[in-house]
Parts: structure tokens; C-alpha cells; sequence
């Protein structure tokens, strides 16, 4: 696996952050959208986007992979896909 | 004098029975079509035949029967769960498993060894005692054990204190056992064809018809058949047949690897596995070490073996048994796991009318194979889902009623 920050290291280094997904508006989001988003998942057999996390650096970026031929297409920082900070606002529940 | 060796030996043409007939030509319609033919499969099929009378259905497997993980487990059968609605499910298989030989008239190696799970922690150790406790509760027979007995039950084990993890008791399950797990996948369809059952391998189906809402019939690679009923039972393949059907699931398809070492003369009693180490190990009737250790760490579609985990493997191993050191091992490989958020299966109706799913089975399948079979079979003939697999529903997700059994699950974390 290509890290972004530390080069070629061997995939044993690294860690699965699972799915890229849209997180659903917390306030406004039905319970049943809310359990959607935290257990069904897509699983797909071929191109996937994950989220992957260099364990020895701490370092979280952008994977995207073949999970049939178990080829790693290509990694990228996380910036290129979000570049504003997004505020999780808790307000009340 | 063995007459019958003697005239085979000298026969040039041996005399060889059928275990299955030969496949037929796919039908234009079946009332019963059972996507898979692995364990859960056959066996479903095979209760469907014996207990409802439901005899026109169609297997339909996409490679060789059984190939799936029903071939690539570590054939481990018990009930020493953790919730009570693991355990009374779990324990109606072990039940149905002591029978089962003689039920299906096929030998099925059933072998009662005795099941370990090793604590090398506090938490560990209050595990096990919460396991204990509701099995005891239920009527399984599990107990907690200390080192001095474990000396008795396996005495091969490295109980010393000179490992990082030095060992502290045990979960001890005496009806653990082991069970050939092709002779089960072949034993059940032996007997469902011989009720009637057409099975189908090297059948691929690459569509669902879904009409108003219900299942009216499959596309395969052999053509398209009409049916009834529809029952999913694809483990590591679930969610790309599932999607045929429009129906997601809480599944990720990740490899389990295990591997068998160079035959060796019986030594080890039990199956021992450690939760705390990632390691289990049995000795099967042909002598080899069946081993296994944890799942693959990212989700892959695939049946590749590595060398982290044999590495892995043996880090863990020669802490327990510092002797296999030596051993060869022989062979290795791996199944595609479909595991779920809390080690349960999804089991039961789906949203789609008549289309039934037998899914996330992660690496805790082969044990219920048969009571799967059973009440999927249930559920499949009278359309009510069965009590003892309720809990089980996918709707469970929704509700937030998730079954927690990940402290029992051997692997997998």
C-alpha cells in the first residue's frame, strides 16, 4: 500500500477505516436512516473507497482498491475529497 | 478370508455407486429455489423434502457442491455462546449434530473431544464465567476451569508463566465436538435427492425477478426458472446475490485462512482455542492439526492465503504447544467470511415477499448447520419464522436489538 505521507509499506502497517459515506444530519435523520448508515453496507465486490490509516504514523487518508483482485488502485490525502471542516452540530436531542 | 476385497482386486471394472444422480436439465419452474449449495443449503433442502413434503425444489450452486466455507472451515461444533438466544439456537444444533450420522445413514466422523477456551486475562476470565454461567442456566454443559485442572484435561498445554500471556483458566465444554464437514454437506444431499430434490452445481444465478414487490423467479447461467420461493444461502457471496434482489445487508465479506499441518499420532484430546491469542487448534481423525487464528484485517472477495497469517499463527501456536515447532505444514487456504456488526447471523424473511435469507454466518456457520437447515426449512414451508430464529431477523438492525456474540465468537476480532 502507497501511503500518502510515509511511501510503499507493507500492507500488515496499515488499518481498515471501512466505507467512505455521507454522514446523515444527526438532528433531522430518521432512526431508521440512522441505523441504515451505521450497519447495512454496501460490501462491494470490486472498486470500493475506504477510509485506511497508517498505524505506525497515526496518519488517515484515502484508499481506493479491487476487493476482487485485490488491487490497491490508488491512495490519496483525505483533502481532495474534503476540503472544509465540518461541524457536527449537537444542539439538543 | 475378505472375500469382497479379494473379487474387487480382481475385478477390472469396479462396481462403483452413485452418491447423487446425475444433473438434470434445469426446469421451467420450481415451488422451492435454493440459492446455494453449501451445508446450509442441503440441509434446508433436505428438511424441506422430510418434514414438509416439499420435494420441488432446485439447489442451485454456482461451483462444485459444498465448495464454499461448508470446504473451508475447522469443523468445530458447539453451543458455549454467550446470550440466551445464542445458546438455545446453537444448542438445538448440537443436539441435531449427536443424531445426525444416523439420521442421514452417513458417517459423519462426529467426534466428541471437548472444547477449551483459554483466558489469559481478567476480562477474559469473566467472560468465561458469564458463559458458564448462562449455559448452566440453560442446560449446556460448560464450566469454568483453573490451571490445575487443565493440566488433567490437556496435558500438551504450556502452562507456564514464562509466555507474555501466561494462561489463567479456562471455559471448558465437554460436548465440543468435531464433525467432517464434507461428509455433511454430501451426507445431507444425499438424502434430499433422494426425496426428490434436483441439485444443480455449476449454476450460477445472475438475477432475481422481483414483481409488486414479491420474488416470481431467478436468472441463471443455465437459463431462467419461475418459483415459488426463494431461500438465500451464499455466506461470503450474500450481499452481491442479496443486491440482485434489491436488499441490503448489515455484511462485509472478509477472509478467514486456516491451514493443517504434516499428520502426526494422536495427541491432543481437545479443541483449544484462545480468544486473547487468536489461535485455535483440534487434531483430526487423520492425525493433522487443523489450525486457524484471526480473520484477514480488510475486507477482499477472495481465497488467497498469506504469510502474516501463518506468521501470526505461529507466534500464538507455540505459546500453547511449544513442541509443534517442528511440524510441517502441509496445507493452506481460506474462506470469504460474511460477518456482521454483533456475530450473529440474519436469518428469516426479508422485505421482498417469499424471497428468505440465511446470511452472516461469519466465521461461526458450520456449527449450525443443521438447525439452520431445520428452521429455515420451517420458515420456508409454513411462512411464519420459527421463535428459536427470531432474534435473528434482519429488522433487529432497526430496532437496534442486536445479539452480542462476540465474546463467544472464537475469531473474528
Amino acid at each position: 500500500m502507497a501511503c500518502p505521507l510515509n511511501g510503499v509499506r507493507n500492507i500488515s502497517e496499515f488499518v481498515c477505516g471501512g466505507e467512505v459515506l455521507d454522514m446523515p444530519d444527526l438532528q433531522t435523520c430518521s432512526e431508521r436512516e440512522w441505523a441504515d448508515y451505521l450497519f447495512m453496507e454496501a460490501n462491494t465486490k470490486g472498486m470500493v473507497r475506504e477510509w485506511w490509516m497508517h498505524a505506525a504514523s497515526s496518519y488517515w487518508f484515502i484508499a481506493e482498491r479491487n476487493t476482487e483482485t485485490n488491487e490497491i488502485v490508488k491512495t490519496y490525502p483525505v483533502a481532495a475529497l474534503y476540503s472544509e471542516r465540518i461541524d457536527y452540530r449537537t444542539g439538543e436531542l | 478370508m475378505p472375500w469382497s476385497l479379494l473379487s474387487y482386486g480382481l475385478t477390472k471394472q469396479p462396481k462403483l455407486r452413485r452418491h447423487f444422480s446425475k444433473r438434470a436439465d434445469l426446469g421451467n419452474s420450481y415451488d422451492v429455489v435454493i440459492i446455494g449449495g453449501g451445508g446450509h443449503g442441503l440441509a434446508a433442502a433436505y428438511y424441506l423434502a422430510k418434514e414438509w413434503g416439499i420435494t420441488n425444489v432446485a439447489v442451485l450452486e454456482k461451483g462444485y457442491l459444498a465448495g464454499g466455507n461448508t470446504a473451508r472451515n475447522t469443523t468445530i461444533v458447539r453451543s458455549n455462546y454467550l446470550t440466551e438466544e445464542g445458546v438455545k439456537f446453537y444448542d438445538e444444533s448440537v443436539a441435531l449434530f449427536r443424531e445426525l450420522s444416523y439420521e442421514l445413514d452417513y458417517n459423519l466422523l462426529y467426534s466428541e473431544r471437548g472444547h477449551l477456551t483459554l483466558a489469559h486475562t481478567d476480562a477474559a476470565m469473566r467472560t468465561a464465567r458469564w458463559r458458564a454461567e448462562v449455559n448452566k442456566h440453560l442446560g449446556v454443559d460448560s464450566e469454568v476451569v483453573f490451571p490445575d485442572e487443565l493440566g488433567k484435561l490437556c496435558p500438551q498445554l504450556n502452562l507456564g508463566s514464562d509466555v507474555r500471556y501466561p494462561i489463567l483458566g479456562a471455559l471448558y465444554h465437554p460436548p465440543g465436538a468435531l464433525a467432517r464437514h464434507d461428509a455433511v454437506a454430501w451426507g445431507y444431499a444425499r438424502r434430499a435427492t433422494e426425496y426428490g430434490v434436483e441439485i444443480h452445481t455449476e449454476t450460477e444465478v445472475t438475477g432475481v425477478s422481483v414483481e409488486n414487490g414479491r420474488v416470481t423467479g431467478v436468472h441463471t447461467s443455465r437459463g431462467d426458472i419461475r418459483c415459488g420461493k426463494v431461500l438465500q444461502a451464499v455466506a461470503g457471496m450474500s450481499s452481491v446475490v442479496a443486491k440482485m434482489a434489491g436488499i441490503r445487508l448489515p455484511i462485509k465479506t472478509i477472509p478467514l485462512q486456516a491451514c493443517v499441518t504434516e499428520p502426526v499420532k494422536p495427541f491432543l484430546d481437545p479443541i483449544v482455542v484462545s480468544g486473547s491469542l487468536h489461535a485455535y487448534v483440534s487434531q483430526s481423525s487423520r492425525g493433522e492439526l487443523v489450525m486457524g487464528a484471526s480473520a484477514d484485517p480488510f475486507p477482499l472477495y477472495s481465497t488467497r492465503s498469506t504469510l502474516e497469517f501463518k506468521e501470526e499463527l505461529a507466534m500464538h501456536l507455540l505459546q500453547l504447544f511449544p513442541f509443534v515447532a517442528k511440524l510441517r505444514v502441509l496445507r493452506q487456504w481460506a474462506g470469504m467470511t460474511d460477518m456482521t456488526p454483533d456475530f450473529s447471523p440474519v436469518m428469516g424473511s426479508t422485505p421482498i415477499e417469499n424471497y428468505y435469507i440465511d446470511a452472516g454466518w461469519g466465521t461461526w456457520g458450520f456449527k449450525a448447520t443443521p438447525v439452520c437447515g431445520k428452521r429455515m426449512a420451517e420458515a420456508v414451508a409454513t411462512g411464519e419464522i420459527p421463535d428459536l430464529i427470531k432474534p435473528f431477523e434482519l429488522e433487529r438492525f432497526y430496532r437496534f436489538e442486536q445479539v452480542g456474540e462476540r465474546g463467544a465468537a472464537s475469531v473474528g476480532h
